[in-house]
């Protein structure tokens, strides 16, 4: 019989996010100014719509959007807010653009702490400082008890992508390098490490983290890559099977060359799971010209040093291939659904 | 990482193949008995360094695999009941049913959960005292002692709301069904290295002598696995038959005492049903009297399973080893990971999933 040292009684949450926060009341109307404009800016209350300055000098728009969904809401690394911010500026960089602005919805389950939703706030308006986005426009509602998972954050990103800067899928061509900004698979084990209370001996934190400096030192290295993709859920694997369906040709791998950090990997075997499965949520994959290979890795290298050259394009029909150490090779798929892990 | 980089180095695995090669002058056929050991030749690409004498047979070893059709309907059955919490390790949940899935029961209401131990389950049925949580033990000899540890400890705790729906299956009885087979395509086999760190070697030398079949007890990494070849090759080549170890780091020839003990206590052999072979005599476990009222079973009003299966799944063939996955007309066609018509195909232990996984070309 194990011994729970917890207290029976919970402590008392303070504050808790009631239904007539959502109703467009007065309530509402405290918790924008309250908690959500202090720590965003006012420019998420001031008005539903926001008029924003974003493309000059023949640059094109950029935009995406992003829902947010996880459980738990804090993970070793990181927390539902930064992943909102991060995860919509990575999708922003991967087109090539400067990220300029975002807006932010909330969807909050009556019941939740105040207490919380400031933390999440918080590290919301931490993470856009640093990538140097503005909050400009919101939505906040709320649902009933049971119907959301404390916060579901929606972030839409608008960005810049300068008139000299062209990468996509298309550009991808035979004998490109392969290479990926850091090791692999991180967020996704942090998230189940937690979820799942594996209790790991050393914690693995997330890989949860903006790749606008990666990016930068790549423009500063005068590196034009042909083709850039933030790894998410479906990992580095998805991510790559997505590039070399779209540009129609063959990508090997090299197995042994994927960065994964050996908690990470020795988590993996206990679990039957592969690292380049897991999400990330910090890296993308760079496919450069083989000419530019070493000087987009060395840029790479400066942001994150387990940075590495994983892969080279050949010709082929949208497969991917992973070279073992012995020398043969087998094909790299997208998994149906989440990776279950094996019975023995 | 330790204990896994120098069972993968290169330079030792290319040494060992080598020595396969030389100790090969006739054609032997060895089955891996498990279907963990079936998925590390594919996905290391061992299997393609071997020797062309040496063909591999892929064994019955997926407990997901063997779990018989009626049996999965009565998970599926369960798992849909208002009141019942239904807790099964991952593997399980795509595995096709009669009509359907248990993902699928989940989605339609069910409260279907996926543990890692089964001692979760039986701390979840102490939170939810109002709930029947029920464990779905499935898996080998391996995965037995976990859930006779939670029986025993439901039972010393008085949790009366914990049962569990028992199918598991045991390793010597379906290797004497293959090895005694009229149409037994096996000359060796390589025994499940996990297995045999439960229940030792023991069980195994009638086998080997009665068979006149090397045994060759196997571990999972790529150094292993040729090793265990190598050990089977060796004794074929000499004319011997008998139970040999190639996993010393992990396996004792008493296995561990304290687990077999538990098995035994909390457990007895019945007659099984193995999807694809058949009924097979204490061919797999069922709970003593003393705990007959933690059987499932027993304690719900189930009703039989339907037990149908796809006509064109050859699943069977496959886990007898007398067909290879790609010799199915259905194979990555009409069945695939995405619409699984077997659970070969689903299981990451299953030889139809690890074929479709690491060697479809197309």
């Amino acid at each position: 019989m194990s011994f729970d040292p917890s207290c029976p009684v919970p402590a008392p949450d303070g504050p808790l996010v009631t239904l007539a926060h959502g109703g467009g009341g007065r309530a509402m109307h405290r918790l924008l100014a309250e908690h959500i404009g202090p720590s965003v800016g006012d420019g998420a209350l001031r008005h539903d719509g926001a008029v924003v300055d974003v493309v000059r000098d023949g640059g094109r728009l950029a935009v995406t959007t992003d829902s947010f969904v996880v459980t738990p809401l804090f993970f070793p690394g990181g927390d539902i807010g930064k992943l909102a911010v991060y995860g919509t500026v990575n999708d922003l960089v991967a087109t090539g653009a400067e990220p300029r602005v975002l807006t932010l919805g909330l969807i909050l389950e009556e019941g939740l702490p105040l207490a919380t939703l400031d933390r999440v706030l918080a590290s919301i308006r931490s993470a856009a400082d640093e990538a140097g986005v503005r909050v400009a426009t919101g939505d906040t509602k709320v649902v009933e008890r049971g119907k959301g998972d404390g916060v579901f954050i929606n972030t839409t990103g608008l960005g810049e992508v300068p008139s000299s800067v062209e990468i996509g899928a298309w550009k991808v061509r035979e004998g490109d390098a392969v290479l990926v900004s850091g090791d692999v698979g991180r967020h996704g084990m942090a998230v189940l490490s937690v979820r799942e209370s594996l209790g790991f001996a050393t914690p693995i934190e997330s890989d949860c983290g903006s790749l606008l400096p990666n990016w930068r030192a790549l423009q500063a290295a005068n590196v034009v890559p042909s083709c850039m993709r933030d790894c998410t859920r479906g990992g580095l694997a998805a991510s790559v099977v997505e590039i070399g369906g779209a540009a129609d040709v063959d990508i090997v791998l090299d197995e042994g060359s994927i960065p994964v950090d050996p908690g990470v990997r020795a988590a993996c075997e206990i679990l039957g799971l592969d690292a380049v499965h897991l999400a990330c949520e910090g890296r993308m994959v760079v496919f450069a010209r083989a000419e530019d290979a070493d000087t987009a890795l060395a840029a790479l290298k400066s942001v994150e040093p387990s940075a590495a050259r994983i892969g080279t394009v050949t010709e082929g029909t949208g497969r991917v291939w992973l070279r073992d150490a012995y020398g043969g090779e087998r094909l790299l798929d997208l998994p149906l659904g989440e990776a279950l892990p094996r019975i023995c | 990482m330790k204990y896994v980089d120098e069972f993968r180095d290169p330079a030792a695995v290319r040494a060992l193949a080598e020595e396969l090669r030389q100790a090969t002058t006739r054609p032997w056929r060895i089955m891996e008995v498990c279907g963990g050991q079936t998925h590390a030749f594919v996905r290391f690409g061992i299997d393609r360094l071997l020797p062309d004498g040496v063909e591999l047979i892929h064994g019955p070893g997926c407990p997901v695999c063997v779990t018989s059709v009626e049996v999965i309907d009565r998970a599926l059955a369960l798992a849909a009941r208002p009141d019942v919490v239904f807790c099964t390790f991952g593997d399980m949940l795509r595995v096709p049913g009669s009509t359907t899935d248990l993902l699928q029961v989940k989605a339609a209401g069910g409260d279907v959960r996926t543990v890692y131990s089964p001692l979760d389950a039986v701390k979840l049925a102490q939170q939810l005292p109002d709930k029947q949580v029920v464990f779905f033990a499935v898996g080998f000899e391996t995965t037995a002692p976990g859930a006779a540890m939670a029986v025993h400890h439901a039972a010393q705790a008085g949790i009366d709301n914990f049962s569990v729906l028992v199918a598991h299956v045991l390793v010597p009885p379906a290797l004497e069904a293959i090895a005694g087979a009229e149409d037994t395509a096996v000359n060796g086999f390589l025994a499940a290295g996990h297995v045999c760190t439960v229940m030792g070697t023991e069980a195994y030398r009638p086998l080997a002598e009665h068979y006149s079949m090397p045994i060759v007890v196997t571990g999972f990494e790529p150094t292993d696995l040729l090793r265990g070849l190598l050990a089977c090759v060796r004794q074929l080549e000499e004319g011997r038959a008998e139970v040999e170890n190639a996993y010393e780091r992990a396996v004792r020839d008493e296995g561990n005492p304290a687990a077999r003990t538990m098995v035994e206590r909390v457990f007895e052999p019945v007659e099984q049903q193995w999807r694809g072979i058949g009924a097979l005599p204490a061919s797999g476990l069922g709970l003593r009297e003393a705990y007959h009222r933690f059987d499932a079973a027993r304690r719900f009003d189930l009703p039989p399973g339907e037990g149908r299966e796809d006509p064109e799944c050859r699943a069977g063939e496959v886990l007898r080893g007398v067909c290879k996955p790609e010799d199915c007309a259905a194979f990555g066609n009409r069945c695939t990971p995405d619409h699984p018509l077997g659970a070969p195909m689903v299981s990451s232990e299953g030889a139809c999933a690890a074929y479709y996984r690491y060697r479809r070309t197309a």
